[in-house]
């Protein structure tokens, strides 16, 4: 806690998942303030995402890799001070007294810093954000560990009931122990695939298919990687022993180009794909089927940081990432960031990154003592796991063909119900030549998901189609609103200071 | 081999209660998001969109897709992945943007 309820907190935490949980933990055992706002009821982020404590599991472990780890963290951060603030939607963070040069000179050490800048971050609350007040929190640094969302690629048939993501069955699965369907083909590439479909084949459901863009052999091509990563030759293992014991058929080099059904799933038609990802003429199978999970592997959630400004990074799979320090410091002083939000690397990277961010805010920012032997450790296993992580990413990077799976009926947006169709119209009609005229002159993009499900496909079909040898995901723009925000939030900002409606420190909302 | 996810992770929850969906009772469980509950009755679409009235619901599962969006206890867009289902709760199928009712 800090001292007095209106001083800030020394560190504001976003995002509680294996990152975040693990720079809270650790900048809090090193003696700091934190707050750990996370839009969740639960800690976890989405890889620990478990049932509710009223479903009563005894074994919520049954659905995940690894659970000790987070068990760990769980019971650290119940032992700390962390105040941990649960459905807390983070829209924005700002500098409050900022003069917009940053940080300024580190004072010398073991003097705490007085003065510097103040960051307030802003969030709605409940448990969609649309019940509880608005809240402001300050704290003199942040650590950013939004993590992920899953990255989609439209094909025919993809808004119809049944069509779920892949992330997202295994979160409904994860959190409410429901399924889609009793029989559910999961489709689009990455290895997230073979974990979802072990799972939902644990759980009960027949899974026909795992049906894979790309080919598993180009692992073979990094041997080093993958020798100084013998965890994640475990996990396949894992995974692939399951899916054998569950008969789950994976088919390499296919996509789901057409769903069949008219309110709901009913079929896909799988069609082998050649190098570029075209779909073959003519190799087209119909599998039954009521649900499909779909998925294109995890693109970095990093809105919160480009709006204020944090450099990114092009990923080998085609997403933005964050460009980090090798202390997890982002390009804007007082700003760090861990997990995914600097690539998509799993929670065993997230924790170490985590880790070495809350101790480099309290040695940089505080003048704890700097461990340096610990953070050594720590940078050379995230460094290791990194190289891992880039090389799988190059693997899935979509290939520029995939685009020949859509038909001018396709929806691509799916908020603002805009088609392949009326998009190339506007690359080729109206000379739209980046997917920001393509949102101007579309609506694609525009709508409440903010271009989050449709925007890697704007980006490919206003690169022109077959030109690109790989889909390169836009600098994600600035976004002045992370998330959706009731106007009434916005209007109480401008009430003169003292009726704000902060989160004073250790209070509750 | 476990045949439900329930039995999967062992679950013991507390007492089932009843929500309604466009009139239907569906089942509940205490901890489950209102999405959750109508995937375990089956239903996988609870809202038509704006331009086509074609039928959509839960896509993402985590609250960024905003396709799961319904009308909760007479309160269009919110996201059903994310809200509790709470006993007695009235959901119905959200039209369009969900204000048709009051003429916006």
């Amino acid at each position: 806690m800090p001292a007095s309820a209106s001083d800030p907190y020394d560190l504001a935490v976003i995002g509680a998942g294996s990152a975040g949980l693990a720079g809270a933990v650790t900048a809090a055992e090193l003696g700091l303030s934190v707050a750990l706002l996370d839009s969740s009821p639960q800690t976890g982020g989405q890889f620990y995402r478990h049932p509710a404590q009223a479903i009563g599991a005894v074994r919520p472990e049954a659905l995940h890799h690894d659970w000790p780890a987070f068990a760990e963290l769980r019971r650290r951060l119940e032992r700390s001070e962390v105040r941990h603030l649960s459905g807390h939607h983070v829209w924005a963070v700002t500098k409050e007294n900022g003069d917009g040069k940053g940080n300024g000179e580190r004072k010398g050490d073991g003097e705490r810093k007085e003065r510097g800048d103040v960051w307030a971050v802003h969030a709605v609350t409940g448990a969609d954000g649309a019940e509880g007040q608005p809240v402001r929190v300050r704290a003199r640094a942040v650590l950013l560990a939004t993590g992920a969302y899953e990255r989609q690629l439209p094909f025919p048939g993809w808004t119809l009931p049944g069509v779920v993501g892949a992330g997202g069955a295994q979160a409904m699965l994860k959190s409410g122990l429901v399924l889609p369907g009793k029989r559910i083909v999961v489709a689009g590439s990455g290895p997230l695939l073979l974990a979802v479909a072990s799972s939902l084949a644990a759980a009960g459901a027949q899974v026909p298919a795992v049906i894979e863009a790309s080919g598993y052999l180009g692992y073979a091509r990094h041997p080093r990687a993958l020798a100084a990563n013998p965890q994640k030759l475990v996990e396949a293992a894992v995974h692939g022993a399951a899916l054998l014991r569950h008969r789950v058929r994976l088919r390499t080099r296919s996509a789901v180009t057409e769903v069949h059904g008219t309110d709901r799933v009913e079929a896909v038609t799988v069609t082998r794909l050649d190098r570029d990802w075209r779909p073959v003429r003519g190799t087209g199978r119909r599998i039954a089927c009521d649900a499909l999970a779909v998925g294109h592997g995890l693109a970095p959630q990093i809105e919160l940081a480009t709006a204020l400004g944090c450099a990114t990074r092009p990923t080998a799979d085609g997403t933005t990432a964050l460009a980090l320090g090798g202390l997890q410091e982002t390009s804007v002083p007082g700003v760090w960031a861990a997990g995914e939000t600097g690539g998509i690397g799993g929670a065993q990277l997230a924790r170490a990154e985590g880790e070495l961010a809350g101790t480099a805010v309290a040695a940089g920012l505080y003048g704890r003592p700097y461990r340096e032997g610990r953070i050594r450790a720590l940078q050379r296993r995230r460094d290791r796991m990194r190289g891992f992580a880039e090389a799988m990413a190059a693997r899935h990077a979509p290939a520029a063909g995939w685009t020949d799976w859509l038909t001018d009926a396709t929806d691509v947006c799916r908020c603002e119900e805009v088609t392949a169709g009326r998009i190339r119209e506007a690359v080729t009609d109206l000379g739209a030549s980046d997917a920001h005229t393509v949102k101007l002159l579309t609506r694609a993009g525009m709508g409440w998901c903010q271009g989050r499900m449709c925007g890697t496909a704007a980006v490919c079909l206003a690169a022109g189609e077959g030109q690109l040898r790989r889909a390169v995901e836009p600098p994600a723009e600035r976004r002045p609103f992370a998330v959706p925000v009731p106007l009434s939030a916005l209007a109480s900002l401008d009430e003169p200071t003292g009726t704000r409606p902060d989160t004073a420190p250790g209070t509750d909302h | 081999m476990a045949r439900t996810p329930a039995e999967l992770v062992g679950a013991n929850p507390g007492p089932a209660f009843e929500i309604t969906m466009d009139g239907r009772p569906v089942t509940a469980l205490p901890g489950q998001s209102v999405a959750a509950a109508l995937w375990s009755a089956g239903i996988l679409a609870w809202r038509t969109t704006r331009t086509t009235g074609r039928p959509r619901g839960a896509f993402c599962g985590i609250g960024q897709c905003y396709d799961c969006l319904a009308t909760i206890n007479g309160e269009p867009n919110r996201r059903a992945c994310l809200v509790p289902a709470r006993p007695g709760d009235v959901i119905i199928t959200q039209e369009g943007h969900g204000h048709a009712r009051i003429g916006v």
